[in-house]
């Protein structure tokens, strides 16, 4: 009698969208703590216009999370009380620009909490926003906000792009014990990638304020976030059947920056060029090169180019192709790097 | 004797809403017995005609712009199928010189206004953010942020009173946004500088999901009004008779000086919130099948019909002319819009940057060498 050979341990990893990640790990988030909330416009019964919160009231119950009233401020604003008062508010804005009525609450409140009372109060909460374009969404619906939470202290600014990170930064975003805004670039919702959910649900690493080698390269470093993390790497692409080595940082952490990881980076190759969508103007783009040039100076052949946005309003979606940072732009910034000896 | 304290709060009883909203014509046509009695005069027989051939034209505008936006040639299109009394009202009870501050939803009104219609749809096609100089129809950009716009048309009101214009300005939101502060900040504003404005809220009953009760649990929105010190009025949304009366009762008494004015129209969004929801997921189909008995249309065809107002010539002149408007949008949107990528430069300031001249250039240079 042939003993019956048992199927190897699922080991393998699953597919897994980007939206899929964040759902999960919003579920297994109010699994594990009573205290997490989530709450926001249509979250509830709907699941949110991205889906991102689908089945959390079937599962959890109306308690747990819930539709509220169509008002921003109110949202961050009770989320503000109810951190006050030992819960762990996840709350939706529904779309980048529909923050804005938000904004007093998120920088005069959520961002200062813990200073103003020297630590007693601190607030873990986390704001969810959909964020940037090449989704070809209508006016308000494509905005890269992250420059203005960025530059207000106290506040921690996430932006993951790949699925992993989804996944272990929103775990990670929800224990953590200060405001995050985390930003959900919108066009990488329906990405896929295969991950090992149980191994990303064990204690590991920590994520936030670490940026992470996406691809190795010596003739230049990428260094951005978020949504343009598929145009860097595509960009490294072309330039590899060009027979230049580009390397790519994936930020991941906006606020806190991780100089140490930029810095090696940048240092290994001499050249860099920062990519994001946000207007260039006063951006975290120019944050990064500021800081790259202040460390890196004597280790550079070229000064650091910045690839970004346009300094317009963001354009209508017939447009947005002409002022998304792509491959070619990044690639012409690349070749400006000073090549000649 | 009363105190001063009582007299106000009987002030404020002749702010309120009537207890049901105001219904001129029913669900099938016929004139409601004793609706005159709230002072609300059912309009003329030509302006009711008009107003049914703008449904008509409304309608026919939702349907076709719907149809686009499966063709894949307009980018999304919030419709207002079932709202089309609201939207025809909103455009017939202002004069050439008063405004209108509309939202992504009133697409149908801004036409009935009179603004050329393919320009309209600039938004909703993805060409740019608006596609009408505001001033020609005194049209405001529709609106996407929820109830800033309130705030411009107050502004606007207030600007017409400083410089003695006898203009009125008519806001249009929707149930949900009446949620926001700038609702609040808005009726408030309106009410204390007592400026010429309408603000018409259209409940649909949805703010896309959420139902009106997860919104406000006031006795009705209008109720809102006597809040802030002005009256407030709840019409029937679906009887374009009575929204025509009570818009322009409160149009009226904002150009007399009179102030502003709440009104809710009651009515119901009978399709999803854009072509990109799906509305299964949070009402039934028999919810909406109850209001197709309430359709806009249909009762205002059963009441002019009986009252002989509506010869079959004329219904086949307002159907033909609803064929020319989808005509019109068909070519003006099948044919692609012409873009020239270098105006994303142009408009931003009054004078371009030095910064924005240099960004203009690169674009030029990107794109000449795509071209060679
Ligand atoms: C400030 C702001 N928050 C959120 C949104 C996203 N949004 C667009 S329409 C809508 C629902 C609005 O409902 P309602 O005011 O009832 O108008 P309706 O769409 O039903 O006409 C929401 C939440 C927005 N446009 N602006
Ligand atoms: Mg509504």
């Amino acid at each position: 009698m042939t003993a019956v050979t048992e199927a190897p341990a699922a080991t393998a990893g699953q597919q897994l969208t980007f939206a899929k990640a964040l759902t999960t790990a919003l579920a297994d988030a109010m699994e594990a703590d009573p205290r997490v909330v989530v709450f926001g416009e249509d979250v509830g019964p709907l699941g949110g216009v991205f889906r991102i919160t689908d089945g959390l009231t079937r599962r959890f119950g109306e308690e747990r999370c819930f539709d509220t009233p169509l008002a921003e401020s109110g949202i961050v604003g009770m989320a503000v009380g109810m951190a006050m008062n030992g819960m762990k508010p996840v709350v939706e804005m529904q779309f980048d620009a529909f923050a804005y009525p938000a904004f007093e609450q998120v920088v005069s409140h959520v961002a200062k909490m813990r200073n103003r009372t020297k630590g007693h109060v601190s607030l873990p909460m986390v704001i969810r926003i959909p964020y940037g374009g090449g989704i070809g969404g209508v006016e308000h619906h494509c905005d890269s906000s992250e420059a203005y939470y960025a530059h207000t202290p106290g506040l921690t600014v996430l932006a993951p792009a790949t699925v992993a990170d989804a996944y272990a930064m929103l775990r990670e975003a929800i224990e953590y014990p200060d405001p995050v805004v985390f930003l959900e670039p919108k066009k990488l919702y329906w990405s896929k990638d295969t991950v090992e959910l149980d191994a990303l649900r064990a204690p590991g690493e920590p994520r936030i304020g670490r940026a992470v080698i996406a691809r190795e390269g010596t003739d230049a470093t990428l260094i951005t976030y978020g949504p343009s993390m598929p145009t860097a790497l595509a960009a490294a692409d072309a330039a590899a059947a060009e027979g230049r080595s580009l390397q790519v940082v994936d930020l991941r952490s906006l606020v806190p920056f991780d100089d140490e990881t930029v810095t090696a980076a940048v240092r290994s190759t001499g050249r860099a060029v920062v990519v994001a969508e946000a207007s260039g103007f006063a951006s975290v783009a120019s944050e990064i090169v500021a800081r790259v040039q202040e460390r890196c100076f004597h280790s550079l052949a070229a000064p650091v180019r910045r690839v970004t946005g346009f300094d317009i309003p963001f354009p209508a979606p017939k447009l947005e192709k002409y002022h998304l940072p792509g491959v070619d732009r990044i690639l012409d910034a690349v070749d400006d790097l000073q090549w000649e000896d | 004797m009363t105190s001063s304290v009582d007299a106000e709060v009987r002030g404020g009883d002749f702010l309120l809403p009537s207890a049901a909203p105001v219904q001129l014509i029913d669900q099938a046509g016929r004139l409601v017995p004793g609706s005159g009695d709230g002072g609300y005069l059912l309009p003329d027989g030509a302006r009711l005609l008009e107003a049914y051939r703008q449904l008509v034209i409304g309608r026919r505008v939702n349907d076709q712009a719907g149809a686009l936006v499966r063709q894949g040639r307009m980018a999304v299109y919030p419709s207002s199928h079932g709202q089309e009394a609201c939207q025809v009202a909103a455009a017939l009870c202002l004069g050439d010189e008063d405004w209108l501050f509309p939202t992504y939803r009133d697409t149908v009104a801004v036409i009935a206004r009179g603004v050329e219609p393919v320009g309209v749809f600039e938004l909703l096609r993805g060409s740019w953010h608006s596609g009408y100089d505001p001033y020609e129809h005194k049209v405001a950009t529709q609106a996407t942020p929820l109830a800033t716009q309130l705030l411009h048309a107050v502004g606007v009101a207030h600007a017409a009173k400083l410089k003695g214009e006898d203009t009125v300005v008519l806001a249009l939101c929707g149930d949900g946004a009446t949620s926001e502060g700038d609702f609040h900040e808005a009726l408030n504003f309106a009410a204390v500088f007592h400026v010429p404005a309408v603000f018409l809220v259209q409940n649909n009953e949805y703010a896309i999901s959420v139902p009106l009760r997860h919104q406000s649990v006031a006795p009705s929105l209008a109720h809102k009004a006597v809040g802030y010190g002005m009256p407030g009025e709840r019409v029937d949304g679906n009887d374009v008779a009575a929204v025509l009366a009570v818009l322009g009762h409160a149009v009226e008494r904002a150009r007399q000086g009179g102030g502003p004015s709440l009104v809710e129209a009651h009515t119901y969004r009978m399709q999803a919130h854009t072509n990109a929801d799906d509305a299964t997921r949070y009402r039934s189909d028999d919810e909406v099948k109850a209001w197709l008995a309430r359709d806009p249309l249909s009762r205002m065809q059963a009441y002019l019909s009986g009252a002989g107002l509506l010869t079959p010539e004329e219904e086949a002149s307002i159907a033909a002319a609803a064929e020319d408007m989808a005509r019109v949008l068909r070519d003006g949107l099948n044919a692609e819009p012409r873009l020239d990528p270098t105006e994303l430069f142009r408009h931003v300031y009054a004078e371009q940057t030095p910064q924005l001249r240099e960004q203009e250039a690169l674009l030029r240079d990107e794109l000449s060498r795509e071209e060679a």
